[in-house]
Protein backbone atom coordinates (compact mmCIF):
# COMPACT_ATOMS: atom_id res chain seq x y z
CA UNK A 1 0.00 0.00 0.00
CA UNK A 2 1.21 3.49 -0.82
CA UNK A 3 2.31 5.39 2.26
CA UNK A 4 0.85 8.87 2.28
CA UNK A 5 3.36 11.67 2.20
CA UNK A 6 3.09 14.18 5.00
CA UNK A 7 4.90 17.04 3.30
CA UNK A 8 4.61 18.89 0.01
CA UNK A 9 7.14 18.40 -2.79
CA UNK A 10 8.37 21.89 -1.94
CA UNK A 11 9.07 21.02 1.67
CA UNK A 12 10.79 17.78 0.63
CA UNK A 13 12.84 19.78 -1.90
CA UNK A 14 11.75 17.28 -4.54
CA UNK A 15 12.96 18.24 -8.02
CA UNK A 16 9.34 18.24 -9.24
CA UNK A 17 8.61 21.21 -6.98
CA UNK A 18 10.29 23.12 -9.79
CA UNK A 19 7.77 23.79 -12.61
CA UNK A 20 10.60 23.92 -15.17
CA UNK A 21 11.58 20.35 -14.31
CA UNK A 22 7.95 19.27 -14.78
CA UNK A 23 7.83 20.98 -18.17
CA UNK A 24 11.09 19.29 -19.19
CA UNK A 25 9.47 15.93 -18.50
CA UNK A 26 6.23 16.85 -20.28
CA UNK A 27 8.07 18.15 -23.33
CA UNK A 28 10.72 15.43 -23.44
CA UNK A 29 10.78 11.64 -23.74
CA UNK A 30 7.92 10.13 -25.72
CA UNK A 31 6.83 13.56 -26.99
CA UNK A 32 10.31 14.70 -27.96
CA UNK A 33 11.11 11.51 -29.86
CA UNK A 34 7.81 11.64 -31.74
CA UNK A 35 6.37 8.46 -30.24
CA UNK A 36 3.33 10.51 -29.25
CA UNK A 37 2.16 13.77 -30.88
CA UNK A 38 2.54 16.94 -28.83
CA UNK A 39 -0.69 18.69 -27.85
CA UNK A 40 0.12 21.53 -30.25
CA UNK A 41 0.52 19.04 -33.09
CA UNK A 42 -2.71 17.16 -32.39
CA UNK A 43 -4.88 20.28 -32.15
CA UNK A 44 -3.27 21.60 -35.33
CA UNK A 45 -4.73 18.58 -37.15
CA UNK A 46 -8.22 19.96 -36.49
CA UNK A 47 -7.23 23.58 -37.08
CA UNK A 48 -7.59 24.45 -33.40
CA UNK A 49 -4.07 25.80 -32.94
CA UNK A 50 -3.46 28.27 -31.43
CA UNK A 51 -6.11 27.90 -28.75
CA UNK A 52 -7.94 31.16 -28.28
CA UNK A 53 -10.24 32.30 -25.48
CA UNK A 54 -13.98 32.72 -25.98
CA UNK A 55 -16.08 34.97 -23.77
CA UNK A 56 -14.77 35.17 -20.21
CA UNK A 57 -17.23 33.39 -17.92
CA UNK A 58 -15.25 32.24 -14.89
CA UNK A 59 -12.86 34.12 -12.68
CA UNK A 60 -10.96 31.55 -10.63
CA UNK A 61 -8.97 32.92 -7.71
CA UNK A 62 -6.47 30.80 -5.84
CA UNK A 63 -6.26 32.40 -2.40
CA UNK A 64 -3.31 30.30 -1.25
CA UNK A 65 -1.60 26.92 -1.36
CA UNK A 66 -1.92 26.15 2.34
CA UNK A 67 -4.10 23.12 3.05
CA UNK A 68 -4.86 20.86 6.01
CA UNK A 69 -4.41 17.82 3.73
CA UNK A 70 -1.52 16.48 1.67
CA UNK A 71 -3.36 14.52 -1.03
CA UNK A 72 -1.37 12.15 -3.23
CA UNK A 73 -2.70 13.54 -6.49
CA UNK A 74 -2.72 17.28 -5.66
CA UNK A 75 -1.78 19.41 -8.67
CA UNK A 76 -1.21 22.41 -6.40
CA UNK A 77 1.30 20.58 -4.17
CA UNK A 78 -0.75 22.04 -1.34
CA UNK A 79 -0.23 21.23 2.31
CA UNK A 80 0.16 22.66 5.80
CA UNK A 81 3.75 23.60 5.01
CA UNK A 82 2.89 25.89 2.06
CA UNK A 83 3.09 29.54 3.04
CA UNK A 84 1.89 31.18 -0.19
CA UNK A 85 -1.22 33.02 0.97
CA UNK A 86 -3.07 35.86 -0.77
CA UNK A 87 -2.81 39.09 1.23
CA UNK A 88 -5.77 41.33 2.02
CA UNK A 89 -4.21 43.96 -0.22
CA UNK A 90 -4.26 41.56 -3.20
CA UNK A 91 -7.78 40.46 -2.26
CA UNK A 92 -8.92 44.09 -2.38
CA UNK A 93 -7.55 44.39 -5.91
CA UNK A 94 -9.38 41.17 -6.80
CA UNK A 95 -12.59 42.65 -5.38
CA UNK A 96 -12.27 45.60 -7.77
CA UNK A 97 -11.92 43.14 -10.64
CA UNK A 98 -14.90 41.08 -9.44
CA UNK A 99 -17.06 44.23 -9.36
CA UNK A 100 -16.23 45.05 -12.96
CA UNK A 101 -15.81 41.65 -14.59
CA UNK A 102 -17.93 40.32 -17.41
CA UNK A 103 -17.62 36.85 -15.89
CA UNK A 104 -20.75 35.36 -14.34
CA UNK A 105 -18.93 32.89 -12.05
CA UNK A 106 -16.46 33.50 -9.26
CA UNK A 107 -14.58 30.39 -8.21
CA UNK A 108 -12.40 30.43 -5.06
CA UNK A 109 -9.88 27.68 -4.71
CA UNK A 110 -6.64 26.79 -2.92
CA UNK A 111 -5.19 24.84 -1.00
CA UNK A 112 -7.99 25.05 1.46
CA UNK A 113 -9.28 28.58 0.74
CA UNK A 114 -10.84 28.71 4.20
CA UNK A 115 -7.33 28.72 5.74
CA UNK A 116 -6.60 32.16 4.34
CA UNK A 117 -7.03 34.43 7.41
CA UNK A 118 -9.02 36.93 5.31
CA UNK A 119 -11.22 34.30 3.65
CA UNK A 120 -14.46 35.26 5.41
CA UNK A 121 -13.96 38.99 4.91
CA UNK A 122 -13.27 38.33 1.23
CA UNK A 123 -16.35 36.11 0.77
CA UNK A 124 -18.54 38.71 2.47
CA UNK A 125 -17.32 41.51 0.18
CA UNK A 126 -17.24 39.39 -2.97
CA UNK A 127 -20.81 38.19 -2.41
CA UNK A 128 -21.97 41.82 -2.74
CA UNK A 129 -20.45 42.14 -6.23
CA UNK A 130 -23.41 40.52 -7.94
CA UNK A 131 -21.80 37.50 -9.61
CA UNK A 132 -24.38 34.91 -10.59
CA UNK A 133 -22.55 31.86 -9.28
CA UNK A 134 -20.14 32.12 -6.36
CA UNK A 135 -18.19 28.89 -5.88
CA UNK A 136 -15.94 27.90 -3.00
CA UNK A 137 -13.93 24.70 -3.48
CA UNK A 138 -13.92 23.14 -0.03
CA UNK A 139 -12.10 19.93 0.79
CA UNK A 140 -14.80 19.12 3.41
CA UNK A 141 -12.36 18.00 6.13
CA UNK A 142 -11.50 21.63 6.84
CA UNK A 143 -15.00 21.96 8.32
CA UNK A 144 -14.04 19.33 10.91
CA UNK A 145 -10.33 20.18 11.20
CA UNK A 146 -10.63 22.81 13.90
CA UNK A 147 -13.41 24.29 16.03
CA UNK A 148 -13.01 27.67 14.30
CA UNK A 149 -14.18 26.07 11.03
CA UNK A 150 -17.17 24.12 12.42
CA UNK A 151 -19.61 26.89 11.47
CA UNK A 152 -18.53 27.04 7.81
CA UNK A 153 -21.79 25.43 6.57
CA UNK A 154 -23.80 28.26 8.19
CA UNK A 155 -21.30 30.81 6.87
CA UNK A 156 -21.56 29.43 3.32
CA UNK A 157 -25.34 29.50 3.59
CA UNK A 158 -25.37 33.11 4.77
CA UNK A 159 -23.59 34.25 1.60
CA UNK A 160 -25.32 31.74 -0.69
CA UNK A 161 -22.01 30.19 -1.63
CA UNK A 162 -22.06 27.29 -4.10
CA UNK A 163 -20.00 24.58 -2.38
CA UNK A 164 -17.94 22.25 -4.57
CA UNK A 165 -16.23 19.54 -2.59
CA UNK A 166 -13.74 16.79 -3.27
CA UNK A 167 -14.92 13.25 -2.64
CA UNK A 168 -12.82 10.62 -4.41
CA UNK A 169 -15.06 7.66 -3.66
CA UNK A 170 -18.08 6.50 -1.73
CA UNK A 171 -15.95 3.98 0.18
CA UNK A 172 -13.59 4.68 3.08
CA UNK A 173 -10.69 2.64 1.67
CA UNK A 174 -10.38 4.42 -1.66
CA UNK A 175 -10.92 7.86 -0.15
CA UNK A 176 -8.39 7.51 2.66
CA UNK A 177 -5.79 6.00 0.35
CA UNK A 178 -5.83 9.11 -1.81
CA UNK A 179 -6.42 11.82 0.76
CA UNK A 180 -5.16 10.49 4.09
CA UNK A 181 -6.38 8.38 6.98
CA UNK A 182 -9.61 9.59 8.54
CA UNK A 183 -10.52 11.83 5.59
CA UNK A 184 -13.54 9.73 4.64
CA UNK A 185 -15.17 9.88 8.08
CA UNK A 186 -14.51 13.61 8.40
CA UNK A 187 -15.86 14.24 4.90
CA UNK A 188 -19.03 12.29 5.66
CA UNK A 189 -19.64 14.30 8.84
CA UNK A 190 -19.00 17.54 6.95
CA UNK A 191 -21.44 16.55 4.19
CA UNK A 192 -24.07 15.71 6.80
CA UNK A 193 -23.52 19.15 8.35
CA UNK A 194 -23.94 20.79 4.94
CA UNK A 195 -27.11 18.77 4.33
CA UNK A 196 -28.40 19.79 7.76
CA UNK A 197 -28.36 23.49 6.84
CA UNK A 198 -30.04 22.77 3.50
CA UNK A 199 -27.13 22.21 1.12
CA UNK A 200 -27.55 19.55 -1.55
CA UNK A 201 -31.27 19.01 -1.04
CA UNK A 202 -33.34 18.37 -4.15
CA UNK A 203 -34.59 21.70 -5.47
CA UNK A 204 -32.49 23.68 -2.96
CA UNK A 205 -30.74 26.80 -4.19
CA UNK A 206 -27.92 25.96 -1.79
CA UNK A 207 -25.82 24.09 -4.33
CA UNK A 208 -23.59 21.25 -3.19
CA UNK A 209 -21.60 19.47 -5.89
CA UNK A 210 -18.95 16.81 -5.46
CA UNK A 211 -15.75 16.32 -7.38
CA UNK A 212 -14.54 12.84 -8.20
CA UNK A 213 -11.06 12.20 -9.48
CA UNK A 214 -9.53 8.76 -10.03
CA UNK A 215 -7.48 7.14 -7.34
CA UNK A 216 -4.53 6.23 -9.55
CA UNK A 217 -3.13 6.04 -13.05
CA UNK A 218 -6.41 5.72 -14.92
CA UNK A 219 -9.02 8.04 -16.37
CA UNK A 220 -12.41 8.81 -14.81
CA UNK A 221 -15.38 6.78 -15.96
CA UNK A 222 -18.59 8.18 -17.37
CA UNK A 223 -19.67 11.13 -15.21
CA UNK A 224 -23.41 10.33 -15.26
CA UNK A 225 -22.87 6.69 -14.23
CA UNK A 226 -20.46 7.69 -11.48
CA UNK A 227 -22.94 10.26 -10.20
CA UNK A 228 -25.61 7.57 -10.01
CA UNK A 229 -23.30 5.27 -8.03
CA UNK A 230 -22.22 8.07 -5.67
CA UNK A 231 -25.79 9.21 -5.05
CA UNK A 232 -27.10 5.76 -4.39
CA UNK A 233 -24.24 4.72 -2.06
CA UNK A 234 -24.04 7.97 -0.07
CA UNK A 235 -27.82 8.02 0.37
CA UNK A 236 -28.02 4.36 1.43
CA UNK A 237 -25.02 4.40 3.76
CA UNK A 238 -25.14 7.89 5.26
CA UNK A 239 -28.39 9.54 4.08
CA UNK A 240 -26.29 12.17 2.26
CA UNK A 241 -27.65 14.15 -0.66
CA UNK A 242 -25.85 16.33 -3.19
CA UNK A 243 -26.61 17.88 -6.57
CA UNK A 244 -24.01 17.08 -9.24
CA UNK A 245 -20.88 15.02 -9.49
CA UNK A 246 -17.99 16.42 -11.52
CA UNK A 247 -15.60 13.78 -12.84
CA UNK A 248 -12.17 15.35 -13.21
CA UNK A 249 -9.13 13.80 -14.85
CA UNK A 250 -5.87 13.96 -12.90
CA UNK A 251 -3.41 16.06 -14.87
CA UNK A 252 0.18 14.82 -15.05
CA UNK A 253 1.72 17.64 -13.06
CA UNK A 254 3.09 18.21 -9.56
CA UNK A 255 2.36 15.45 -7.04
CA UNK A 256 0.40 13.33 -9.50
CA UNK A 257 3.33 13.50 -11.90
CA UNK A 258 5.62 12.48 -9.05
CA UNK A 259 3.32 9.51 -8.34
CA UNK A 260 3.18 8.53 -12.03
CA UNK A 261 6.95 8.53 -12.32
CA UNK A 262 7.59 6.77 -9.00
CA UNK A 263 5.04 4.05 -9.81
CA UNK A 264 6.39 3.68 -13.37
CA UNK A 265 3.00 4.60 -14.81
CA UNK A 266 3.98 7.87 -16.52
CA UNK A 267 4.30 6.66 -20.11
CA UNK A 268 1.24 4.40 -19.93
CA UNK A 269 -0.79 7.27 -18.49
CA UNK A 270 0.30 9.65 -21.25
CA UNK A 271 -0.65 6.98 -23.79
CA UNK A 272 -4.08 6.70 -22.16
CA UNK A 273 -4.56 10.47 -22.36
CA UNK A 274 -3.45 10.69 -25.99
CA UNK A 275 -5.49 7.66 -27.05
CA UNK A 276 -8.56 9.16 -25.37
CA UNK A 277 -7.98 12.55 -27.03
CA UNK A 278 -11.31 13.96 -28.13
CA UNK A 279 -11.10 16.91 -30.56
CA UNK A 280 -14.69 17.86 -29.66
CA UNK A 281 -13.57 18.54 -26.07
CA UNK A 282 -11.03 21.13 -27.25
CA UNK A 283 -13.56 23.82 -28.03
CA UNK A 284 -14.95 23.71 -24.49
CA UNK A 285 -11.77 23.41 -22.43
CA UNK A 286 -11.96 25.60 -19.36
CA UNK A 287 -9.07 27.84 -20.36
CA UNK A 288 -11.32 29.10 -23.16
CA UNK A 289 -13.66 30.82 -20.68
CA UNK A 290 -11.57 31.18 -17.52
CA UNK A 291 -8.90 33.42 -16.05
CA UNK A 292 -6.97 32.04 -13.11
CA UNK A 293 -5.49 34.45 -10.56
CA UNK A 294 -2.72 33.29 -8.24
CA UNK A 295 -2.20 34.19 -4.58
CA UNK A 296 0.30 36.86 -5.64
CA UNK A 297 -1.96 38.36 -8.31
CA UNK A 298 -0.49 36.88 -11.49
CA UNK A 299 -2.78 35.76 -14.30
CA UNK A 300 -2.94 32.33 -15.93
CA UNK A 301 -5.08 30.47 -18.44
CA UNK A 302 -6.01 27.89 -15.78
CA UNK A 303 -5.05 26.64 -12.32
CA UNK A 304 -2.83 23.96 -13.91
CA UNK A 305 -0.83 26.52 -15.88
CA UNK A 306 -0.56 28.49 -12.66
CA UNK A 307 1.14 25.54 -10.98
CA UNK A 308 3.46 25.15 -13.97
CA UNK A 309 4.37 28.84 -13.79
CA UNK A 310 2.97 29.44 -17.30
CA UNK A 311 1.60 32.98 -17.13
CA UNK A 312 -0.85 34.26 -19.74
CA UNK A 313 0.73 35.18 -23.06
CA UNK A 314 -0.46 38.76 -22.89
CA UNK A 315 1.05 42.12 -22.11
CA UNK A 316 -1.27 42.02 -19.09
CA UNK A 317 0.08 39.37 -16.72
CA UNK A 318 -0.84 40.78 -13.30
CA UNK A 319 -4.00 42.11 -11.65
CA UNK A 320 -2.28 45.49 -11.32
CA UNK A 321 -2.74 45.94 -15.08
CA UNK A 322 -5.98 43.89 -15.32
CA UNK A 323 -7.86 44.53 -18.55
CA UNK A 324 -10.31 41.91 -19.84
CA UNK A 325 -10.41 43.07 -23.44
CA UNK A 326 -6.62 42.94 -23.74
CA UNK A 327 -6.53 39.60 -21.91
CA UNK A 328 -9.15 38.09 -24.15
CA UNK A 329 -6.97 38.79 -27.15
CA UNK A 330 -4.33 36.19 -26.35
CA UNK A 331 -3.18 32.74 -27.35
CA UNK A 332 -3.62 30.15 -24.62
CA UNK A 333 -0.39 28.60 -23.35
CA UNK A 334 -0.36 24.83 -23.81
CA UNK A 335 1.81 21.81 -23.11
CA UNK A 336 1.28 18.06 -22.90
CA UNK A 337 -0.62 18.31 -19.59
CA UNK A 338 -3.48 19.79 -21.65
CA UNK A 339 -4.29 16.27 -22.86
CA UNK A 340 -5.81 15.80 -19.39
CA UNK A 341 -8.60 18.24 -20.27
CA UNK A 342 -9.37 16.72 -23.68
CA UNK A 343 -9.44 13.00 -22.85
CA UNK A 344 -12.75 11.19 -23.33
CA UNK A 345 -15.64 13.48 -22.48
CA UNK A 346 -13.15 16.17 -21.51
CA UNK A 347 -12.41 17.52 -18.05
CA UNK A 348 -12.61 20.85 -16.30
CA UNK A 349 -13.25 22.25 -12.85
CA UNK A 350 -16.93 21.88 -13.82
CA UNK A 351 -16.46 18.23 -14.82
CA UNK A 352 -17.01 16.88 -18.33
CA UNK A 353 -17.03 19.40 -21.16
CA UNK A 354 -18.92 17.45 -23.83
CA UNK A 355 -22.43 16.09 -23.69
CA UNK B 1 9.97 -11.33 -33.15
CA UNK B 2 10.26 -10.39 -29.47
CA UNK B 3 11.61 -12.79 -26.88
CA UNK B 4 8.26 -12.84 -25.11
CA UNK B 5 4.97 -14.09 -26.51
CA UNK B 6 3.12 -11.38 -24.61
CA UNK B 7 4.12 -7.71 -24.65
CA UNK B 8 1.91 -5.17 -22.81
CA UNK B 9 2.60 -2.66 -25.61
CA UNK B 10 0.82 -5.01 -28.05
CA UNK B 11 -2.49 -4.21 -26.38
CA UNK B 12 -2.25 -0.72 -27.87
CA UNK B 13 -1.91 -2.34 -31.30
CA UNK B 14 -5.18 -4.26 -31.02
CA UNK B 15 -6.86 -1.89 -33.44
CA UNK B 16 -4.23 -2.71 -36.05
CA UNK B 17 -5.80 -6.11 -36.71
CA UNK B 18 -8.09 -4.32 -39.18
CA UNK B 19 -5.06 -3.66 -41.40
CA UNK B 20 -4.93 -7.17 -42.82
CA UNK B 21 -8.67 -7.71 -43.00
CA UNK B 22 -10.39 -4.39 -42.85
CA UNK B 23 -13.99 -5.47 -43.29
CA UNK B 24 -13.91 -8.27 -40.73
CA UNK B 25 -11.82 -6.19 -38.33
CA UNK B 26 -14.25 -3.29 -38.50
CA UNK B 27 -17.24 -5.58 -38.08
CA UNK B 28 -15.61 -7.07 -35.00
CA UNK B 29 -14.89 -3.68 -33.41
CA UNK B 30 -18.39 -2.40 -34.22
CA UNK B 31 -19.84 -5.47 -32.55
CA UNK B 32 -17.43 -5.23 -29.62
CA UNK B 33 -18.24 -1.57 -29.04
CA UNK B 34 -21.98 -2.23 -29.22
CA UNK B 35 -21.80 -5.12 -26.77
CA UNK B 36 -20.27 -2.92 -24.09
CA UNK B 37 -22.77 -0.06 -24.40
CA UNK B 38 -25.32 0.48 -21.65
CA UNK B 39 -28.27 -1.81 -22.31
CA UNK B 40 -30.34 -4.14 -20.17
CA UNK B 41 -27.08 -4.42 -18.22
CA UNK B 42 -25.14 -1.35 -17.14
CA UNK B 43 -21.70 -0.75 -18.63
CA UNK B 44 -20.34 -1.32 -15.12
CA UNK B 45 -21.98 -4.75 -14.85
CA UNK B 46 -20.63 -5.66 -18.27
CA UNK B 47 -17.16 -4.56 -17.23
CA UNK B 48 -17.25 -6.91 -14.24
CA UNK B 49 -18.44 -9.81 -16.40
CA UNK B 50 -15.62 -9.06 -18.82
CA UNK B 51 -13.13 -9.01 -15.95
CA UNK B 52 -14.27 -12.44 -14.72
CA UNK B 53 -14.18 -13.90 -18.24
CA UNK B 54 -10.74 -12.35 -18.82
CA UNK B 55 -9.50 -14.51 -15.96
CA UNK B 56 -11.20 -17.71 -17.03
CA UNK B 57 -9.80 -17.14 -20.53
CA UNK B 58 -6.46 -16.31 -18.90
CA UNK B 59 -5.98 -13.45 -21.35
CA UNK B 60 -3.30 -11.05 -20.05
CA UNK B 61 -4.38 -8.27 -22.41
CA UNK B 62 -7.99 -8.59 -21.26
CA UNK B 63 -7.03 -8.64 -17.57
CA UNK B 64 -4.93 -5.51 -18.10
CA UNK B 65 -7.72 -3.73 -19.99
CA UNK B 66 -10.66 -4.72 -17.78
CA UNK B 67 -8.89 -4.14 -14.47
CA UNK B 68 -8.28 -0.58 -15.63
CA UNK B 69 -11.82 -0.33 -17.01
CA UNK B 70 -13.30 -1.49 -13.69
CA UNK B 71 -11.22 1.05 -11.75
CA UNK B 72 -12.40 3.79 -14.10
CA UNK B 73 -15.97 2.82 -13.33
CA UNK B 74 -15.37 3.09 -9.59
CA UNK B 75 -15.48 -0.66 -8.96
CA UNK B 76 -13.76 -1.56 -5.68
CA UNK B 77 -11.02 -4.16 -5.44
CA UNK B 78 -13.30 -6.32 -3.25
CA UNK B 79 -15.93 -6.31 -6.01
CA UNK B 80 -13.28 -7.14 -8.60
CA UNK B 81 -11.97 -10.08 -6.59
CA UNK B 82 -15.50 -11.41 -6.06
CA UNK B 83 -16.02 -11.29 -9.82
CA UNK B 84 -12.80 -13.28 -10.32
CA UNK B 85 -14.07 -15.83 -7.80
CA UNK B 86 -17.28 -16.17 -9.78
CA UNK B 87 -15.18 -17.00 -12.84
CA UNK B 88 -13.01 -19.38 -10.81
CA UNK B 89 -16.05 -21.10 -9.31
CA UNK B 90 -17.58 -21.69 -12.74
CA UNK B 91 -14.25 -22.87 -14.10
CA UNK B 92 -13.68 -25.35 -11.26
CA UNK B 93 -17.36 -26.29 -11.17
CA UNK B 94 -17.20 -27.02 -14.89
CA UNK B 95 -14.31 -29.39 -14.23
CA UNK B 96 -15.96 -31.03 -11.29
CA UNK B 97 -19.37 -31.46 -12.86
CA UNK B 98 -17.70 -33.70 -15.45
CA UNK B 99 -17.07 -36.03 -12.52
CA UNK B 100 -20.64 -37.19 -13.05
CA UNK B 101 -19.56 -38.52 -16.47
CA UNK B 102 -16.77 -40.40 -14.78
CA UNK B 103 -19.21 -41.75 -12.19
CA UNK B 104 -21.68 -42.78 -14.91
CA UNK B 105 -18.95 -44.60 -16.77
CA UNK B 106 -17.69 -46.37 -13.65
CA UNK B 107 -21.20 -47.37 -12.69
CA UNK B 108 -21.82 -48.72 -16.18
CA UNK B 109 -18.59 -50.68 -16.37
CA UNK B 110 -18.41 -52.09 -12.90
CA UNK B 111 -20.43 -55.09 -11.86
Amino acid sequence: MTKLKQQSLHKRENQLANPNRQLEILNGGIFENGELPTFAKIITQTNQFPLRPKKLEILQINVGYMCNQVCEHCHVDAGPDRKEIMTWETMQKCLEIIKNTGAHTLDLTGGAPEMNPNFRRFVEKASQAGVKDFIVRSNLTIIRANKKYHDLPQFFKKYNVHVVSSMPHWTRGKTDKQRGEGVFDMSITALQQLNAVGYGMPGSTLKLDLVYNPNGAYLPGDQASMEKEFKSALKADFNIKFHNLFAITNLPISRFLDYLIASENYEDYMYQLVEAYNPKAVKNVMCSNTISISWDGYLYDCDFNQMLGLKVASKVTHINQYNESILNNRDIVISQHCYGCTAGAGSSCQGEVTT
Amino acid sequence: MANNYYDPADLRKFGNITQWSEELGNKFFDYYGKVFEEGALTAREKSLIALAVSHTEQCPYCIDAYTKDALQRGVTKEQMMEAVHVGAAIKSGATLVHGTMMMNKVNKLEM
